[in-house]
């Protein structure tokens, strides 16, 4: 019965994406709608295809449900990938011009690509990251099976399809120009859904633990999922010009919008890049190195003094303008609190390897893991600091900001996240160990020298691009046109090209690396042949 | 009094104390007798039920710990 419902709905909804198409006002919403109806059609014909199977009942509350989390590695380290490569492109791109083609304008110039470079990094890599990661870790701590069934299926292939409906639509044009919330209204909407499912499997799975306490880990994902869901709908509320086209207006205006963007946008740092990253260290590293966290009652004070104060952070990223200089003010001093809680965590994290240091000489995931703790406290000691007034009037709009947030995407949430996918492939695939340790070494040493190339090149670039806009002559007059600058920052952009290529470089051989474990690590010998019933 | 004023005023004064006494409530409560006793058994967590969930009939670890001891 219950499947006679899904065709109808799933052949409602192909039906009028195809009406869409056919009255559509603009090119990104045309494409939308039809991979709209591709994909409720294909789901529709693979419905069909098993409707009057037998349903075979079989209880499986005795184990976990790891296919999901199997398939979110994977689409984890394809997306990655994916926007590293892109990275690299635009990072060629702002050195040399010529590669923004004529042929391709519009579609593939710097303006088009760059919304896709970062929302592939943050929202395809990292956002695929945080859901496998968490289904994988509130299950084990839980001792339980996720909650509801395939709504854990419809979670990750409802939010593959928002990556897809957001990229489309930025290389045709389809955005709302919110930095990092660039997905036009009707990607807002469904994001909605899916992000509301991915609670409810989360909730519901924390409500029917088998533990007692719920684990810290569990605590720092449950805040990344909630704050996320608040932040996403109070950024994307937009009334759209026609249910036909892709474009809206949005509903705040002038410096409300602006401040509200940067409520989410700095949020989305502090509780997508942050908080569910926390909870990716709270599990990974103490499993990593075979013992528990340093101290779980720091852990909880870090918790809940991160989530106090983060919050308030948004405005530092509007000194100078129109909003109110108090408002501007308690930013900057709610960032330079934060330095507590984030150095709590980092010293958390670390102090775990302590009385295990010697792993650090042998194992290169634990090497993963604690590098980007590292970088985790540098870019949370930088980023205090360049909120205060004095030092953004010299960083605001140079490559120092752009160099900050990459010590921390590719310090902080990508070696986490590769160290949390060497972790999880073996274990998830029942190998025994990896395919090759020297491999997970290159990749460690091409990523760690690639940061610190990018990071480095952007410092220079960045300083020197701030100095030269403010340096006045003898008169008064400046002295530097904007294309000075540019014409000077031109060696730095090649230095962060090529820490780009090395980056990528190393999270193509983790894919080659996680693709020859699958395929020919010797399994794990089970342990118990028989199991008695019980 | 507008509703502007009357909410920043609001947030300054008293939200301002609740949250920061709630905040202070939650250090105190890390911190009570015998506590670390709980969270050395509670950061051991992800190192129980690695394979499988824990079965229907399982003692949750907390109360198997009390009677061991």
């Amino acid at each position: 019965m219950l499947n006679y419902i899904k065709l109808i709905v799933l052949g409602l909804i192909t039906l009028f994406a195809l009406i869409a198409a056919n009255f559509a006002r603009d090119l990104a919403y045309l494409v939308n709608a039809l991979i709209v109806a591709a994909a409720a059609g294909g789901v529709f014909l693979w419905v069909l295809r098993g409707i009057d199977e037998p349903v075979v009942k079989r209880d499986l509350s005795g184990e976990y449900m790891d296919g999901v989390v199997r398939a979110g590695v994977i689409a984890t380290a394809g997306w990655g990938v994916v926007g590293f490569l892109v990275g690299v492109i635009i990072a060629f791109q702002l050195a040399f011009p010529v590669l923004n083609f004529e042929w391709a304008q519009g579609y593939l110039n710097f303006g088009r690509l760059r919304p896709l470079h970062t929302s592939a990094v943050i929202f395809a890599f990292g956002g695929n990251a945080l859901i496998a990661t968490s289904f994988y870790v509130v299950q084990r701590t839980s001792a339980a099976r996720l909650w509801g069934g395939n709504l854990a299926w419809f979670v990750f292939w409802g939010y593959q399809l928002v990556i897809v409906l957001a990229a489309t639509g930025y290389l045709l044009g389809a955005t709302q120009s919110k930095e990092y919330a660039e997905p036009e209204w009707y990607v807002d909407w469904w994001l909605t859904i899916v992000w509301l499912a991915y609670l409810a499997v989360f909730m519901g799975t924390l409500v029917k633990r088998k533990e007692p306490h719920i684990y810290v880990a569990n605590w720092f994902y449950l805040s990344f999922i909630i704050t996320v869901a608040m932040l996403h709908v109070v950024n994307n509320l937009s009334i759209p010009v026609s249910l036909l086209g892709s474009k809206s207006v949005q509903v705040f205006s002038g410096v409300q919008d602006a401040m509200v963007q940067w409520w989410y946008g700095h949020n989305a740092v502090g509780f997508f890049l942050t908080a569910g990253f926390l909870g990716m260290m709270y599990y990974f590293v103490p499993k990593q190195a075979e013992r528990p966290v340093f101290s779980y009652k720091l852990s909880i004070i870090h918790f809940w003094a991160l989530i106090f104060i983060y919050i308030w952070a948004g405005p530092h990223h509007l000194h100078y303008t129109a909003l109110p200089d108090w408002a501007s003010t308690l930013g900057m001093v709610f960032s330079i609190v934060l330095w507590m809680p984030s150095w709590g965590g980092m010293i958390n994290g670390l102090m775990t390897l302590s009385g295990a240091w010697d792993k650090l000489r042998t194992d290169p995931i634990i090497r993963m893991m604690v590098i980007s703790v590292g970088f985790y406290g540098m870019s949370t000691f930088e980023g205090p600091m360049m909120s205060i007034r004095a030092v953004n009037s010299l960083s605001h709009y140079t490559d120092w900001t752009i160099g900050h947030v990459h010590s921390g995407a590719l310090g902080w949430n990508g070696m986490i996240t590769f160290g949390a996918l060497y972790f999880l492939v073996p274990k998830l695939w029942n190998r025994e160990r990896l395919y090759s340790l020297s491999l997970v070494s290159w990749h460690f040493w091409l990523a760690t020298i690639g940061i610190i190339l990018y990071a480095a090149a952007m410092w220079v670039t960045g300083i020197m691009e701030g100095l030269m806009w403010r340096e006045v002559d003898a008169n008064g007059f400046l002295v530097n046109s904007f294309a000075d600058t540019v014409a000077a920052k031109f060696p730095m952009y090649v230095v962060r090209g090529l820490g780009g290529v090395m980056f990528l470089t190393g999270a193509i051989i983790m894919c080659y690396n996680l693709w020859m474990t699958v395929k020919s690590a010797p399994a794990v010998k089970s342990a118990h042949a028989a199991v008695p019933a019980e | 009094m507008e509703t502007y004023s009357l909410l920043r005023e609001f947030a300054d004064s008293w939200m301002l104390l609740a949250l920061f006494l709630f905040f202070i409530g939650v250090v105190l409560f890390v911190m009570r007798p015998g506590s670390s006793k709980t969270y050395r058994d509670v950061a051991d967590i992800p190192f129980r039920h690695e394979d499988k969930p824990a079965a229907a009939g399982d003692i949750p670890a907390r109360a198997r710990d009390a009677k061991e001891a």
